[in-house]
């Protein structure tokens, strides 16, 4: 079977400032298979294949195509080599036709309406249905995945990547997408799927790959597999968690969404009538594969994705009065009395602001306060002060832009801050993913203490040992709906498991 | 019968320096460089076929015509490369802000052309202080023979120098170019979204540079055309005047079209001499005549932008660096 | 099926630095100031075939040659530094105005307008000169917020909107001129010569040094608005990060059309400043480009009023120093320009070495050992260190 071996990795790295995205990984792929690459959000599976398909350059490590070791050093030493890639976000250009698309970066004459005719061709073959002259503005997204498709196709690649393909596709589109790799796949073409769909990897691979913090944790033939051992594979050996879990106090209703439906920018459904209700002095989690509306829906709720249906409402704690945030912007909402807090996932991008320092940063909150024009600063330093010594921030001093903290740091500066206000209501997106072992206690200690003073908290979490400790009451999102709500104190890791596949595209 | 005609000979004279200034920046602006030098390049391409055309008419007694033409074009293509490699350089390699760059490279192309054309007569030992090549002007300025005999239909269609019938050429070819061929369409990818068009193999690097410096040579021909042909081998300071940044609203006015270029360039150089020629006007009339293709450009900027009409917009990734591994 | 091929790696591999010590940025900006000023030294030597003494000579005669020259230069410093300050928190906030020259015109068009018309009567100078900054200040706000509102609502772009702009303001001011000026030569000259009304006073006799006041505390003004003010705490939040302004509940639309208006009033400052406290005329090119050359210093400054001083003083001075080497040559005297530029182009281009690191092919991969993974490009974090305001 080894001179079968489409590609080989050996021993790859890739570091992108402090992160280090890939380390040590091995691979292989033979020609006629379909390969799943597996692996939670940040295991560095887009990173490798991106240094396959020449986006990026390994910092070291060697590549084989068919038993020859080469170097790609550019996406047009990938087509040589006959790999192509279908990226997650797709690379196209808006204002082109299809068949404009698909022949980009080719050679030889330009003629488009020969390319048009093969591209229909291929299309037949395959059991695609695209019309070669539309614009890319106009199509749909599985339309648009359909170019991307073949566009690699009809430039002869022999080795198919494709990230993340049924993230934005339909249940029936997904059936369809892999009727046509299954074909592919008998003609003999070496396919890589990147995904963390279980069900998926179950339904269409041959063999799996599995990756976990950049690391290859090993391979195994699907036959052999179950939805457990690779979320073992994929998540790691249960660990024992020594998270406290304290009793809800007095858990009264805080936050209300009902029937909350959004669409995204493509109008594709990112939420369907969530419905669910997070108590005061209870964490509240929200579990699910990345991707399946977590962030629309605290997007939503913080007043920051006012695109939806449904309503949202808040409990005051003192009067008990009813109020209603939905179509309210952040401002608004500060307005109202209601003490919201939230530490997005995007912690740089979006919860603080990279080049500023811990005391700027501190202020994003509550720079408005008072009539004065200037600043007001003193509370900010004491702020980032108070923070830096009770979270134990490893910084030079307080003057520092945040952009040079390392992560777990960063993470402590944002949250510190958000559970300054004392907030009636805080959400959580991924508050620990990429921190130490300490940091994350550190973390748990924090909302624990939110829970404990009364505040209802929101906690979106990927890894499940930790949601199944921590909170409270566990929602499971699937697709953009809710496919369950369960007690943490009774459930267990595969009964989310299950609920995180059941929904669209999942039914198994 | 005959004032419009001149009307319309007066504004295609005064259009063709625009069309090749327009020409090279849309060329450059479909690679995503937006290329605020092209003023200054413009200036460098005349002065540059002043300085070979001195070199050559003076110091030789009895100048050849071919070389009296092919000296000054190629010294003010060389001159116009130069300023475009030197603006690819620092926006591409070294991801220069291109709106810094371009305004800075406009100084200095303005100020080579002003320099040389104030100093060169000294610097070069002559006397006197204004350039004037009157040989190397008639060369330029070379009619086919036939066009006088044709009353106006000659006047209209063949009464100008070689320089105006290259732009035309120039033009149709730069849309056929993008329409048409293979390299145009990588160059729109390259300006619409250089990531995808790095991701399908495309050297980006190599089309901006190539287009940046091909588009400024084109421009710069419009600075030649305006000193050998209009002025007659004579070099004015700031005669070129705004003309250059005239260009850049052509290619706005135009939606990135080097076909409707050709008449758009027509239009603002009819605007420009059109005062001229209607009777009667006050001074502040002609002012105002004189406004027009500005402030039309800015209508045109945003009913395009309005309309959102994919097709009509700038290239999506017009003023930004490349850099592929960002994240 | 070990490979015994040699494989090559890429030559030159370009990757973005994660931080780089302050001091070790400053270096590399004076570095680049020194060669760029060493290339224009042999440039003028070359160009002007004079030795090397007398044109340092002269360069430094061009500037502070006389009291004349020193006011000249300080008038010149004093606008090109108002211009600057004017458009930075615009730039800050990444909203690429390129239209300062069109602002300024328009400021200094309003401010002659009320002059010459208010100039008939006898109306304390100092009224005159209230109106006058009214209007200007307005004026110029008007044209700068035209574009804002377009980017606002239609995300028109904004560099070649306000680039037209400019022209449209020339336009207009000769539009202005040709109504108040019948007689056919087109200059409009010394506005209310006789009566000085609308002029501003020279401060214990010394020409323009009211100008000078006047921008030394808009550049205070500047720094303080930027760095301590709830405004210009939003405008760096703006230009940063969008989402996060988002996040906040920062009203980017409102914020982008705030900055541009207060850019385009002081634009219309120093467009009075013009009329009012130096030229006393008003003609299309009173600016005189340097709406375009503010762009710049705003640039070199990294945004930061007090550096503005700085560069601002550098490029008149070169400038000027080089204008008059030319002269005394019997040359043209766009020599000036041609520094500028090349100055600018050092500094700019220096910005690279900054941002990014450039690795050149030193090792192969197995040379390493794979559980030895490189060190981070990150500096250590010395305690007491801090980033120069604007740079970090």
């Amino acid at each position: 079977m080894e001179e079968n071996v489409a590609i080989e990795l050996r021993g790859i790295y890739k570091r992108f400032g402090r992160i280090q995205a890939n380390k040590d990984v091995n691979l292989k792929l033979y020609h006629g298979e379909i390969l799943s690459l597996l692996g939670e959000n940040g295991s560095g599976k887009t990173t490798l294949m991106n240094m396959i398909s020449g986006i990026y350059f390994p910092d070291e490590g060697q590549i084989f195509i068919n038993g020859e070791e080469v170097v790609i050093k550019s996406p047009k030493d990938a087509f040589d080599n006959g790999i192509g890639m279908i990226h997650q976000h797709f690379k196209l250009i808006d204002v082109f036709t299809a068949t404009q698309n698909i022949v980009l970066g080719m050679e030889g004459k330009l003629d488009l309406k020969a390319a048009a005719n093969n591209v229909k061709e291929l299309c037949d073959r395959y059991g695609f249905v695209l019309d070669p002259n539309k614009k890319i503005y106009e199509m749909s997204v599985s339309e648009k995945q359909t170019v991307e498709i073949i566009k690699v196709l009809y430039k002869g690649a022999n080795i198919l990547i494709l990230d993340e393909p049924t993230a934005v596709l339909t249940p029936q589109e997904t059936e369809k997408l892999f009727a046509v790799l299954k074909k592919m796949k008998e003609d003999g073409k070496a396919i890589i799927i990147i995904t963390h769909k279980l069900n998926e990897v179950l339904e269409v691979s041959d063999r799996v790959t599995v990756l976990r913090k950049g690391e290859t944790v090993g391979s195994v033939n699907t036959d052999e597999a179950t939805v457990e051992s690779l979320t073992e594979m994929m998540v790691g050996k249960k660990i024992e968690l020594n998270i406290e879990r304290t009793d809800p106090v007095n858990p009264v209703e805080r936050l209300l969404v009902e029937n909350l439906s959004c669409t995204n920018r493509e109008g594709l459904p990112m939420l369907k009538n969530v419905t669910f209700t997070a108590n005061a002095g209870e964490i509240t989690g929200i579990a699910g594969i990345a991707g399946s509306g977590q962030r629309e829906l605290l997007e939503s709720i913080a007043g920051l994705q006012r695109d939806n249906s449904g309503s949202i409402t808040y409990i005051d704690p003192e009067t008990g009065t009813k109020k209603n945030l939905k179509d309210m912007s952040p401002t608004q909402i500060r307005a109202l009395g209601v003490r919201l807090s939230f530490v997005p996932e995007d912690r740089l991008g979006m919860g603080l602001v990279g080049n500023m320092d811990i005391i700027d940063n501190m202020m994003l909150r509550t720079y408005r306060k008072g009539k004065s024009v200037f600043l007001e600063k003193s509370g900010p330093t004491a702020l980032a002060t108070k923070i830096v010594e009770d979270l134990e921030v490893v910084t030079p001093n307080i003057t520092t832009p945040v952009r040079r903290l390392s992560g777990g740091n960063v993470q402590k500066v944002l949250v510190g801050r958000e559970i300054a206000s004392g907030p009636t209501v805080l959400m959580v997106a991924y508050p620990v993913r990429g921190l130490d072992i300490n940091s994350s206690y550190l973390i748990y200690n924090l909302l624990n203490k939110q829970k404990e003073s009364g505040a209802a908290v929101i906690f979106v979490g990927e890894d499940l040992d930790v949601l199944i400790g921590l909170c409270d009451k566990i929602y499971v999102l699937c697709g953009g709906q809710i496919t369950g709500k369960v007690d943490a104190r009774k459930t267990s890791k595969e009964e989310i498991g299950y609920l995180m596949t059941k929904g669209a595209g999942g039914s198994k | 019968m005959t004032k419009i005609i001149d009307i319309i000979v007066a504004a295609i004279i005064q259009g063709i320096p625009l069309l090749y200034g327009a020409t090279g920046e849309i060329i450059t602006e479909k690679s995503g460089n937006l290329n605020l030098g092209i003023p200054g390049i413009m200036y460098v391409g005349g002065i540059s076929g002043i300085i070979g055309g001195y070199i050559y008419e003076k110091m030789t007694p009895n100048p050849v015509t071919v070389l009296l033409i092919l000296i000054p074009l190629l010294s003010s293509l060389l001159g116009s490369l130069l300023m475009a490699l030197l603006y690819s350089f620092l926006t591409v390699t070294l991801k220069s802000n291109q709106n810094v760059t371009g305004l800075a490279l406009t100084t200095f192309g303005v100020g080579i052309g002003n320099f040389f054309g104030g100093s060169l007569v000294k610097m070069m030992g002559g006397t006197g202080g204004s350039i004037a090549l009157q040989q190397t002007g008639k060369a330029f300025r070379a009619q086919l023979p036939f066009a006088k005999s044709l009353g106006s239909v000659g006047k209209l269609f063949f009464s100008y120098g070689f320089l105006a019938y290259l732009a035309i050429v120039i033009a149709v070819l730069a849309a056929f170019f993008l329409n048409k061929t293979r390299m145009g369409l990588n160059l729109k990818a390259v300006g619409e979204n250089p990531a995808t068009a790095d991701a399908a193999g495309i050297n980006v690097t190599k089309y901006k540079y190539f287009a940046t410096c091909i588009g400024g040579m084109i421009a710069g021909l419009g600075g030649l055309y305006w000193v050998m042909d209009y002025t007659d081998g004579a070099w004015t300071n700031n005669g070129f005047g705004d003309r250059g940044w005239l260009a850049i609203a052509i290619v706005i006015f135009a939606i990135w079209k080097p076909l409707l270029a050709i008449p758009s360039a027509t239009l603002f150089g009819g605007l420009y001499i059109l005062s001229i020629y209607i009777p009667g006007l006050t001074s502040w009339q002609k002012e105002l005549i004189n406004t027009l293709p500005y402030v039309v450009t800015i209508v045109v900027l945003c009913t395009v932008s309005a309309r959102k009409k994919k097709e009509n917009l700038p290239p999506a990734s017009l003023g930004l660096s490349y850099f592929r591994e960002e994240r | 099926m070990k490979s015994e091929k040699i494989v090559k790696e890429p030559l030159i591999h370009i990757t973005k630095r994660d931080t780089m010590p302050p001091w070790q940025s400053i270096l590399i900006r004076v570095g680049a100031v020194l060669i760029a000023l060493a290339v224009s030294a042999v440039l003028v030597i070359v160009l002007t075939k004079t030795n090397p003494m007398s044109v340092f000579d002269a360069m430094f005669k061009g500037s502070f040659g006389s009291v004349r020259k020193m006011q000249n230069l300080m008038k010149s410093v004093a606008t090109l530094l108002c211009i600057s300050l004017a458009i930075t928190p615009a730039f800050k906030m990444k909203f690429w105005n390129i239209g300062a020259e069109g602002q300024v015109l328009m400021g200094a068009l309003a401010a002659a307008a009320v002059m010459r018309t208010m100039g008939r009567y006898v109306i304390p100078s100092w009224v005159v000169i209230l109106v006058m900054l009214a209007a200007a200040l307005v004026s110029g706000l008007i044209w700068a917020v035209i574009p804002a509102i377009f980017k606002a609502l239609w995300n028109t772009n904004e560099t070649l909107f306000t680039l037209m702009m400019n022209y449209v303001a020339m336009q207009i001011i000769q539009i202005f001129i040709a109504i108040w000026i019948k007689s056919g030569s087109g200059v409009v000259g010394y506005i209310n010569e006789q009566s000085h009304r609308g002029w501003l006073p020279d401060l214990f006799g010394v020409k323009y040094l009211l100008n000078i006041i006047v921008v030394a505390g808009l550049t205070v003004f500047m720094f303080v608005y930027l760095k301590f003010s709830k405004h210009g705490y939003e405008i760096s939040v703006v230009g940063e990060s969008e989402n996060t302004a988002r996040y906040i509940g920062i009203n980017v639309k409102k914020v982008v059309i705030r900055t541009m208006a207060i850019s385009g009033a002081l634009c219309g400052l120093a467009g009075f400043l013009l009329v009012a406290g130096a030229d006393h005329t008003i003609n299309k090119d009173l600016a005189g480009g340097m709406g375009f050359t503010a762009i710049m210093v705003s640039w070199l400054a990294k945004f930061n009023p007090f550096i503005m001083v700085g560069a601002s003083f550098m490029l008149v001075f070169l400038d000027r120093g080089a204008s008059n080497v030319a002269t005394m040559c019997k040359l043209n005297d766009s020599v000036g320009e041609i520094i500028t530029a090349i100055i600018i182009f050092f500094i700019i281009g220096c910005e690279f070495f900054i941002r990014y690191k450039i690795n050149f092919r030193a090792r192969t991969p197995k040379e390493k050992a794979p559980d030895e993974p490189e060190k981070p490009e990150q500096t250590e974090i010395t305690e007491g260190e801090k980033a120069p305001a604007g740079i970090a």
